[in-house]
């Protein structure tokens, strides 16, 4: 029995091509294989998020002229998005719609979601089903039921009116900012209470069970275990219901007349009948880079306020 | 101490508040029904009469039947393939450690939270700066944007269900990565795909948006209803064809979420 | 360099999972028809070594040959392995016929073939009949056959298996060690076996690698791992075993003469390079191998007086604990029923005497 030496050496380097040593080094690693696989999706994503989106940046520091465009680098558009008053104020307004649909949305779905977290036993997966199937109808004709609902002649006035509890029909309804927040709540409330019901299925009941044992109250079981552990939930929800409120077209179109208009209806326009593409780029970069910063502060402030009630 | 405990006890003021809350869900939701089949051409009350004119109307034109399967052909392409980009995605996010990883998918989500009206926007410079016309390929390019994300999210899930040694042991066998693939991942995705696919179609068809700044001039249904919205006299059509495709969603929702539910079973039966 | 005739080698493979090391230089080789065990506790890097054997993981150096082929450019699915899972990864929606004949695809077998050889898989593992069944209707007994009829009809050179009895009880699982071997016996592949559990170990195997921290401790016979382990964390692994810290005093013509904490001044031979003068060194003594009587037996004989602190009875046998002066744990003594027989019942705290032969010290070195 002879021992004979055999050559150690990594199969890369005993290949004499490069061919050869890539497809050794692919199949070495674990994280190649894996972006091959994932490339397609990137590829896309890229392709139609991150170039469209960094087009739009560099359009932003452009000008219009006419049906061309100055390419010079030029803060203008920016400057006008922050100082003139109408952008100004639409945003706010816009802000401001969002913020109070979202706080009026979490509000009303929380106790639902809550209900049936912890006090339905039987069918849960009927109650989701319910809770959540409205969303999947067509969104234009769930805003358009409303503008049915709150219109002039519609269901509520001519039902107010001919219960005899009215005599002209109430004109604030609709085309009005009130209008659009009823909207949207109810829009995004089959959305938004899943994430809340989410986190809230999650708790341990055991910790619930633990307090009881210790004496705590019903108010005080849910202040200190309940709502703290629903807050990641509770902050998707607000996220989710915020950012896409704020860039709502349809909605305002729809019912909110002229005093519901909101900032995605004047970015629309500049890419319609103003013709003002960079203007418009500036406009949804501003309203995106506002909300953004807003979404962090209400991110960091929910963690401050949650850890000092727990 | 109670015999019941507290989260045991039926909440009567709560199941109200919960009645409550579907009624306010859903009540404007069957007005449109409601009114789809009331003899009247305003949308009003009172209720005239029982009449199905409308449905027969909406039958008859033919606009909203081009617009109709405009809308069906994109959702098929876009759903199909942001279906098969969120397979790839999720299996290689799923089985394979890439460096990085939580980043990627972090971007790959982003659609989720980006409002609509901006990727829009941002989508349509594009498209115009290369040249191209709008069309439906540019919508069905958006809506595969918008897709991917929930594709990959109700993918990944289904991934991280089952057991990936299921697929290192068909490839233990003997079965290529292509076989492998086809005869033990596909058929235990199975329905995850099927959800997706359903999940991104109602996405697709029922998006207003992104198609309204990406179209060109062949409309898809939300368009369609929108360019009736102007007339008065076309609401009650309108309200016919929307409560159609109500009643249509809710049964593929439906049949998406049961589907999900048939499959769980399977995964990880090995232990 | 490797021996020709060894059919599996290892050579200086590591695996580095980012910044941990979970094989750390590891070589050794298995010969053809081996039923070999890695052995050790969790994280020790046994499943990662299987793993790579398997073409599941890619050694981040070093080289694994198989038959004498190198195996790194060689995908799972091309090598002439097979793996048992832990948790047996029997296809769902496949029954257990199908499950059995899924790689049989890849041989380019007929139809015919295929069916005969599925029952006479079934057959080896003692499931004839069950071939329409699906995995969910199947015990874990059940379904780890299936496993094995699966992997084995494929005739691999190498069979992997992977903590195939963990999820067994007892009872079934000391069932199936008898019968894993049978079958090892009967067909002749190589065994590569995965476990925590050194008795599983001993009881199955030819040769056994003890593994921790990604290194292989020792490689042996089970028998020479009892009776001669190299370091006191193997010989702590396997068995129960009395470790006792001596210092040598003297070394001369290849004997040692050591001041030991509790067994008194002993002389034994040896030979290792770690005993020399003035070393620290631990000696260790199995409980079995220890003599518990009332009486000192023999001036001849080395021994120690202690008292007996507590006892165990284990029907078979009984246990020990003795405490002896130097030593800071009492030692443990197993001695059956026969060689209690003809003494009186012990006392707690009655005084005894221990005792043993000198060939059953083994001398470790103290790290």
């Amino acid at each position: 029995m002879t021992e004979t030496t055999i050559e150690v050496s990594t199969p890369a380097l005993r290949s004499r091509s490069w061919r050869g040593r890539l497809h050794a080094l692919y199949l070495r690693s674990d994280a190649l294989k894996g972006f091959t696989l994932l490339s397609p999706t990137l590829l896309v994503m890229g392709l139609t998020m991150c170039i469209p989106f960094g087009i739009m940046v560099v359009m932003s520091f452009w000008t219009q002229i006419g049906f061309e465009f100055d390419t010079a680098f030029s803060l203008v558009n920016y400057a006008e998005a922050v100082e003139k008053p109408v952008y100004r104020a639409l945003l706010l307004r816009s802000l401001t719609i969002s913020a109070i649909c979202t706080v009026a949305t979490v509000l009303v779905s929380y106790p639902m979601a809550y209900y049936v977290a912890f006090h339905v036993r039987r069918h849960k997966m009927a109650w989701i089903i319910l809770m959540t199937v409205p969303f999947f109808s067509s969104y234009l004709l769930r805003i358009f039921a409303w503008k049915v609902i709150l219109g002039y002649n519609g269901v509520i006035n001519s039902g107010l009116k001919g219960l005899g509890l009215i005599e002209q029909p109430l004109a604030f309804l609709l085309y009005s900012p009130t209008a659009v927040v009823i909207t949207l709540a109810h829009a995004w409330a089959a959305f938004a209470i899943l994430p809340i019901y989410i986190s809230l299925e999650k708790i341990d009941r055991s910790l619930i069970e633990a307090a009881t044992d210790l004496g705590d109250g019903p108010v005080k079981r849910f202040l200190g275990i309940t709502l703290p552990l629903s807050m990641p939930g509770v902050i998707a929800a607000s996220l989710m219901i915020f950012i896409p409120t704020v860039g709502d077209y349809v909605t305002p179109t729809l019912v909110g007349g002229p005093d519901g208009l909101m900032i995605a209806n004047l970015i629309q326009a500049q890419f319609g009948l103003v013709n003002n593409w960079p203007m418009g780029a500036a406009l949804a970069l501003d309203m995106m880079l506002v909300v953004a910063v807003i979404s962090l502060l209400y991110i960091w402030l929910t963690r401050k306020v949650t850890e000092n009630i727990a | 101490m109670n015999e019941v405990s507290y989260i045991d006890r039926p909440n009567r003021p709560l199941f109200f508040y919960a009645i409550l809350y579907l009624a306010f869900l859903y009540i404007p939701v069957l007005f449109l029904p409601l009114f789809s089949f009331n003899d009247n051409i305003y949308i009003a009350f009172p209720l005239k009469g029982f009449t199905t004119q409308w449905y027969v109307a909406m039958f008859n034109d033919q606009p909203m039947w081009a617009a109709l399967n405009n809308s069906l052909r994109v959702a098929c392409v876009s759903s199909a393939i942001a279906t098969l980009l969120g397979l790839f995605g999720a299996k290689a996010v799923t089985r394979y450690r890439i460096p990085g990883v939580k980043p990627i998918i972090f971007v790959i989500m982003l659609p989720m939270v980006v409002p609509l009206i901006i990727m829009g926007v941002a989508l349509l410079i594009l498209v115009t700066r290369l040249g191209f016309n709008l069309s439906l390929y540019t919508i069905a390019m958006a809506h595969v944007l918008i897709s991917v994300p929930f594709a990959m999210a109700t993918l990944m899930s289904r991934f991280e269900g089952f057991d990936p040694s299921m697929e290192e042991a068909s490839s233990d066998l003997g079965a290529g990565p292509w076989s492998t693939f086809w005869r033990v991942t596909l058929p235990m995705v199975a329905p995850g795909i099927v959800a997706s696919f359903l999940l991104c179609f109602t996405i697709s068809f029922d998006e207003f948006i992104m198609a309204f700044f990406l179209g060109g001039t062949d409309p898809t249904l939300p368009i369609f209803i929108w360019g009736q919205l102007r007339f008065p006299f076309r609401l009650p059509g309108v309200l016919a064809l929307g409560s159609l495709i109500l009643i249509i969603s809710f049964v593929l929702v439906f049949f998406a979420l049961w589907l999900r539910r048939w499959g769980v079973e399977d995964t990880k039966s090995g232990i | 360099m490797t021996n020709n005739d060894a059919f599996v080698s290892l050579v200086d493979v590591s695996k580095h999972f980012g910044s941990v090391v979970a094989v750390d230089h590891l070589s050794f080789t298995i010969d053809s028809g081996e039923f070999f065990s890695l052995l050790g506790p969790s994280g020790c890097g046994k499943t990662t070594v299987l793993r790579m054997l398997g073409g599941f993981e890619s050694p981040t150096t070093g080289e694994i040959y198989i038959d004498g082929t190198p195996m790194s450019e060689v995908p799972p699915h091309h090598r002439p392995t097979n793996m048992v899972f832990q948790n047996y990864a029997i296809f769902p929606h496949l029954n257990v016929r199908a499950n059995i004949a899924y790689g049989l695809r890849y041989d380019k077998i007929e139809k015919a073939e295929v069916a005969r050889r599925v029952e006479e898989a079934l057959e080896m593992v003692k499931l004839p009949g069950f071939g329409k069944r699906r995995s969910n209707e199947l015990s874990g007994g059940q379904r780890q056959r299936v496993a094995l009829a699966r992997a084995l009809i494929k005739r691999p050179k190498v069979l992997l298996l992977d903590e195939p009895l963990g999820a067994l009880d007892k009872k079934l699982r000391e069932e199936m060690q008898l019968e894993l071997r049978a079958l090892q016996e009967s067909v002749g592949i190589t065994f590569i076996f995965v476990t925590h559990d050194q008795e599983e170990a001993l009881t199955l195997s030819t040769r056994i690698a003890v593994m921790a921290r990604g290194k292989a401790l020792q490689v042996a016979s089970p028998k020479d791992l009892y009776n001669r382990p190299v370091s006191v964390e193997v010989a702590d692994f396997i068995g129960q075993m009395n470790f006792v810290e001596a210092q040598v005093i003297d070394v001369r013509n290849g004997e040692a003469v050591l001041d030991t904490a509790g067994l008194g001044k002993i002389t034994t031979a040896a030979n290792s390079d770690f005993i020399h003068k003035d070393a620290a060194i631990i000696v260790a003594i199995r409980p079995e191998k220890l003599l518990l009587s009332a009486d000192r037996q023999s001036e001849n004989q080395a021994a120690v007086q202690g008292t007996l602190k507590t006892s165990a009875y284990l029907g078979d046998r009984n246990h020990f604990y003795v405490s002896v002066e130097g030593a800071e744990r009492p030692l443990a003594v197993a001695a059956t029923e026969a060689e209690v027989s003809g003494e009186k019942p012990f006392d707690h705290e009655s005084t005894v005497w221990l005792s043993w032969a000198d060939n059953a010290l083994i001398l470790l070195p103290r790290d």
